[in-house]
């Protein structure tokens, strides 16, 4: 359980930090200020000015409610659809779920940058572009895992109990066997919302995803980039977080998975 | 490997590449409003109508939806991918030009990748539990946590700028300078496939540990045969075949990156003209460029299902 608390209690300071910026009497994080232009550390801005003299550690914590907002709510619209879609596969089977899940592979078939771009170029960038193609992507994982789950379930006795009590569908799908297969849809929620992080960062870095002056990591690490040579510390603070919190989802994952599925466990 | 099984995987990955295109002609016309109109405003300001009617005219979106679609289907199977809208330039010799290279550094990633991640994986698995192992776990997952274009842009930091042993970035064709094109490509090369050598590391770490739990090493053990061959012959060909599927899956992953790593090390490939294309909404070379690379990521998808069948002859006989 221990490898559960570790990067759990990390994962929740950094949802903490990124709740409450409003509340911790940051500096604004776009204010510029081109005196104090690349200045290092001082009283009020610990980890010094930027390239436009905006609060670096104010950057780096609404940086973190930029990204996760953005992740959190492309991987839960992306839950929501795709266990709807998997529930309704899952049940009805034969051309059901040829329709609602299978059809989903084909967005597997795009490298997701590359499909992510693609939408960038219709819609423009910002953040309601990255939710809706970052769902778009997480969509086929969750309803392949729900459609698995629930063909393993829907056949157990206690579904067919509910059935033969005469429950509508919907009472059974929603009541019956989602709470039966929520662990697995929970791995899955913690998986896309890991995987939509580095992306997002990725396209804000590529100067594609947040728009800038809002803060997110992404567009800090392409900011420092270009002073580089006189502030490498600028560079470091970003890539830092990102990694960081990277990290320490990657290892909630698999504790995740490992309390869900004992099979995997100590591989 | 059978004459059937391989048709049907080709016909398999033809259909997908045909699903791909549609997916891609169909995108601009989903959208809600006019595609033309969508395609010149920026941040919410209205473009004027002289200029909407001009790129229908040249996105020939006047037609009927159907004939439009027929005639992008025809261009393709003519390997005619349209002009770019911002110079008029085929698109399709933009790609000729920039695929080699995107294609080398994909290929110098992934072989950095396998010499890096196999051996290590084969290594920790027959020292489980031992100093190398334990460390390898940890940096693999560090490896795996940390993005592609943080390890770029690290690995610039690192040893361009404070180093100052390796060049920032750019590129020089091999006929000219091979030493400054191999200096070139190494980091790239090294932050493209830091990934996957972690994930193979992963892979081939458990595939083996499966591998010599089996009855049949044991047997072989017992028979006297030597521990080399016994690692070859038993236990890393039947380890091999969840490594290539890993490899296969990881793919995606790694033609997305090689966008982002050609950006941060000024890689002339694929990646310079559809992020130019992105930001001035090209959408005919948008298209262009996601289309080779994602029938580059089906064909990567086809070679590694015949690489599995012939390492495993019960996958070709199905």
């Amino acid at each position: 359980m221990s490898r559960l608390w570790f990067p759990g209690a990390f994962v929740a300071l950094i949802l903490l930090l990124a709740l409450a910026a409003p509340l911790l009497g940051l500096p604004d994080p776009v204010r510029q200020d081109i005196a104090l232009r690349l200045a290092g550390p001082m009283s009020g801005s610990w980890l010094g000015r930027d390239e436009f003299g905006r609060d670096v550690l104010s950057r780096l914590i609404w940086g973190a409610r930029t990204s996760l907002s953005v992740a959190f709510a492309s991987a839960l619209t992306a839950c929501v659809i795709g266990v709807a879609l998997g529930l309704i596969g899952g049940w009805s089977r034969g051309v059901g779920s040829l329709l609602s899940v299978r059809s989903m592979d084909i967005i597997l078939c795009f490298p997701p940058v590359l499909l992510a771009l693609l939408v960038v170029t219709l819609l423009g960038p910002g953040a309601a572009t990255l939710i809706l193609v970052l769902s778009v992507l997480y969509l086929p994982g969750f309803a392949r895992v729900t459609y698995s789950e629930v063909l393993s379930v829907r056949g157990r006795d206690y579904v067919e109990a509910t059935r033969a009590l005469g429950a509508p569908t919907w009472y059974i799908l929603l009541r019956t066997v989602l709470p039966n297969i929520a662990g697995p849809v929970l791995v899955q929620l913690s998986l896309a919302v890991a995987a939509a992080v580095v992306l997002e960062s990725g396209l804000s870095f590529l100067g594609l995803g947040v728009v800038p002056p809002a803060p997110s990591w992404g567009l800090m690490i392409r900011g420092a980039r270009a002073t580089m040579e006189q502030a490498p510390l600028l560079l470091i603070w970003p890539c830092a977080a990102l990694t960081l919190t990277i990290l320490a989802m990657n290892l909630l994952c698999d504790a995740l998975r490992d309390a869900v599925d004992p099979r995997t466990a100590g591989r | 490997m059978t004459g059937v099984w391989l048709a049907h995987r080709i016909a398999v990955s033809l259909v997908l590449a045909w699903v791909v295109a549609t997916i891609v002609f169909l995108a601009l016309h989903m959208v809600p409003g006019d595609p033309a109109e969508l395609l010149l405003s920026t941040g919410g300001i209205s473009p004027d109508p002289a200029s909407v009617a001009e790129l229908r005219q040249k996105l020939g979106l006047e037609r009927p939806l159907l004939i439009q679609y027929g005639a992008f289907l025809a261009g393709l199977l003519r390997g005619d991918l349209g002009t770019s809208l911002v110079d008029d330039y085929p698109v399709l010799h933009e790609i000729a030009l920039r695929l080699p290279r995107t294609l080398e550094l994909i290929f110098a990633g992934t072989l950095l990748a396998i010499i890096i991640g196999v051996p290590a994986g084969v290594y920790a698995a027959m020292h489980r539990g031992g100093t190398f192992d334990r460390c390898a776990s940890g940096v693999t997952a560090l490896l795996l946590a940390v993005p592609v274009f943080v390890v770029g842009t690290l690995l610039v930091l690192l040893f361009a700028q404070t180093l100052r042993i390796m060049p920032a970035g750019g590129f020089a064709p091999f006929a000219q300078d091979p030493l400054l094109h191999l200096k070139l490509l190494a980091l790239p090369a090294i932050a493209i496939g830091k990934g996957l050598a972690a994930v193979l590391f992963r892979m081939t770490r458990a595939a083996m540990l499966d591998a010599l739990a089996n009855d049949y090493v044991r047997t072989a053990r017992a028979k006297g045969l030597a521990p080399g061959r016994i690692l070859v012959v038993h236990v890393l060909r039947n380890a091999l075949n969840p490594v290539i599927t890993v490899l296969g899956l990881h793919m995606g992953t790694l033609l997305g990156g090689t966008v982002l790593v050609e950006y941060v090390f000024n890689w002339p490939g694929l990646s310079t003209p559809l992020l130019r294309a992105v930001e001035a909404r090209d959408y005919p070379m948008v298209v262009g460029i996601v289309l080779t690379i994602s029938v580059l990521f089906l064909l990567i998808n086809l070679i590694v299902e015949m690489l599995q069948a012939a390492l495993d002859p019960r996958i070709g006989a199905r």
